[in-house]
This record gives C-alpha cells, structure tokens and sequence, in this order.
C-alpha cells in the first residue's frame, strides 16, 4: 500500500512539473554524432609563419539544446579526451600529449560548458562558455552558424552546426609553448557538429 | 691467434667487434637521447639529433639480433669465477640482452606508432608494423626511457666486474673481450 501510495505521489509530482514547463515543449535534445563521426574538432596553428600546421581531436562527446522560440536557453556541453590529439606525426603528437604541452596524464579531459547563446539571425549566433584544459577555465566566444537541419534518410533527425574560435596558447600555461614563436599563440579551432535529436 | 668463432677459452672476433661496436654506440645513443629531448624547437639540431638517434638505434637492433644469434650458435668461453658469480654473470648478461632488447623495439614504436615508418639516412625508409593508440604509445615512450635507464645501470655493474675480475682477481676475464690472447699477454 505504501509503495502504492509513494508512486502515485511521485507520479502526480511528474505530471504537475510537466505542466508547469510548457515553455520546456519546444526545446530539443541532441546528442553529437561523435559514434559515427559526424562531428570534428580541427584546429591550425602557424609554423614559424610559413604555413598552417592543422591538427584534430579524436575522441570527444557532447550534447546540446536547442530551442526555436527560445534561442537564448540553447546550451552545449563537450567533453574533449584531450590524449586524441591527432596531427599526423606520431612524434610531435607524443610530444604535444606530454608534460611539456597537454599534459594529458594529469588533465586527460579539456570541456566546455555554455553560458549563454546569442542569436544574431540568419542561423548565426555567439556561442559563450567556459572552456577548461589544462585544469584552467577560461571563458571563450565561439562563433557559430546553422549549417542545415531535417531528417535523416535513416529514421532519425539531426542538425548541425559550424563554429570558429581562437585561443590563446599561453592563457593555458604550457611550459614549451612560447618556444613556439609568438606567431603560435593564436591557436584557431573550426568545429563541424553535427547532433541526432533524443526523443 | 683469435678465429672468428668463440672457444672454450675465447671469444672470437665476430663476438668481440659486435660486443664492443654495440657498447660504444649505446653509450652515445643514450646521452644523444638525454641532450635531444631537451633541445629548443629553433635549434639546429632539432630535427637532425632525433634522426639520427632512430637510424643508429635500427642499426644496433639489426646489431643486437645478429648478435642473439651468434651467441646462441656459439659455445661460450669459461668462466672465471665461483658458483654464484657465474650464475650472476649469465644472469646479468641474459638480463641485459633483455634490456638492450626492450630499449630497442620501444625505441621503434615512438616514431612509427601512427602507422608511418620513418626514413633511415635516406638510405631506406624503416616501415611501421604496428598501428598504436595514443595510450599505448604513451607507455612505448616510458617504456623506452626506463628500460634504457636500467640497461645503463646493470651495464655499469657489468663493467664494475670486468676491472673487478682484472684488477682484483687479476685474470683473463677483461683482456680476453679486448681480443687478447694469454700468450700474447706475456711477450
């Protein structure tokens, strides 16, 4: 009888929240296509200033919501396994992974966590958050545009975006990153996200 | 006068070149790693030490097998000492071609853990035979530094004993790896 009652209770408590959120009804869950790859965080840094070295991150997850009528509550969340960093040299990616750079075996994750979303129309937005890596949080603007929305020839529903943004190495206290040269602070990323909506 | 192949009381020259060749060169090879991973990204050697540090260490590895090979298909001279110190000696000696083994294939991975394989004196390009992840090429990488570390130290004991065994025990021990003969030794 009393678990009887305890769920009935909890039942009606879930049904009143529900009402009360009508707001809540158009914003929707997406999770980033990172199983089947449909998502890249790439990034180009300057080689002594003659030419763009480009790299990737691997491995990461993340999610993000999104809402038509309310575009300021849109949020994103990513979780970067900062050790995938991938710039086509076992050597230099050995070398960027270890204590001298990433560190990546006392900060093996770098995330990002929106504060707030701006929509400036046409699709495009400013996206802010606090990015952590390296265990120091700063926060950053990241630009982004709609690339295209529907449903996908598979059943499901997606939507993806693009975002830029740059960072600064020396914000996130790398020991060799100034031996890099001045012109290698500046560290552009471009990210291609693509999410599959929750139901 | 020495033959090319071991006896019961010799080493022969095939043993003493490569003993020796190998010592010299992984002597270098480990101070050239402790300087090059230190070097500025601007340095002029920057690149050239780390290359030439992976086409010595292939070359000593190729080194190593003839050498595993050699031992193995030859007889081993006496040795000079009582029971527990020729257990030790094999021992050490076994352990150190373990050691030389593991600094060497480890030494391979780095380079060649994203599938590349790396160019040697542009005489030859060293293929990758292996597709590593970041964490296994991590421990490659640890592997490497450790094993080279210890290979060096057991390598310090193992010259301890040599001068012990000529300056101490005063035997044939030491003159015999230099391709010196008894009877030389006394005219």
């Amino acid at each position: 009888m009393r678990n009887w009652t305890r769920n009935t209770l909890m039942a009606m408590t879930i049904l009143m929240l529900g009402a009360v959120q009508p707001a809540q009804a158009s914003e929707q869950h997406y999770v980033i296509d990172t199983a089947n790859n449909h998502a890249f965080i790439t990034f180009k840094i300057s080689h002594l200033g003659f030419s763009w070295l480009l790299g990737r991150f691997d491995n990461f997850s993340g999610k993000f919501t999104f809402d038509k009528q309310h575009p300021k509550s849109n949020t994103v969340r990513v979780s970067i396994n900062i050790g995938s960093i991938d710039t086509n040299n076992a050597k230099r990616d050995k070398h960027l992974r270890g204590p001298e750079f990433f560190n990546v075996d006392r900060f093996p994750t770098a995330t990002f966590v929106s504060t707030s979303y701006e929509d400036k129309g046409n699709s495009k937005g400013l996206l802010k958050g606090k990015f952590t890596l390296r265990g120091i949080t700063k926060n950053i603007v990241i630009h982004v545009s709609q690339v295209g929305a529907g449903k996908d020839p598979w059943g499901g529903y997606r939507r993806g975006f693009q975002g830029r943004t740059t960072l600064h190495l020396s914000d996130y206290k790398m020991k060799k990153a100034a031996m890099l040269g001045p012109l290698a602070n500046n560290v552009d990323l471009y990210l291609s996200i693509e999410g599959i909506r929750q139901k | 006068m020495l033959k090319l192949r071991n006896s019961r009381e010799y080493y022969g020259w095939v043993a003493i070149l490569l003993h020796w060749s190998m010592a010299v060169a992984i002597l270098a090879l480990f101070a050239l790693g402790l300087w090059m991973v230190k070097l500025n990204y601007y340095d002029a050697w920057y690149n050239l030490a780390p290359d030439i540090h992976q086409g010595v260490g292939m070359i000593l590895l190729a080194m190593l097998l003839l050498r595993l090979f050699w031992s193995w298909s030859n007889i081993k001279p006496n040795i000079a000492a009582s029971a527990w110190e020729t257990v030790a000696a094999i021992a050490a000696h076994r352990l150190l071609y373990l050691l030389m083994l593991m600094v060497m294939v480890s030494g391979y991975l780095i380079p060649t853990a994203e599938g590349e394989g790396f160019d040697m004196f542009g005489w030859l390009n060293v293929p990758a035979l292996w597709h590593l992840s970041s964490t296994q090429a991590e421990w490659a990488g640890k592997i490497h530094r450790w094993s080279a570390w210890a290979m060096i130290g057991l390598a310090g004991l193992h010259t301890t004993a040599a001068l012990k065994h000529h300056l101490i025990n005063r035997d044939h021990t030491l003159m015999r790896m230099m391709g010196i003969t008894q009877k030389e030794k006394q005219i």
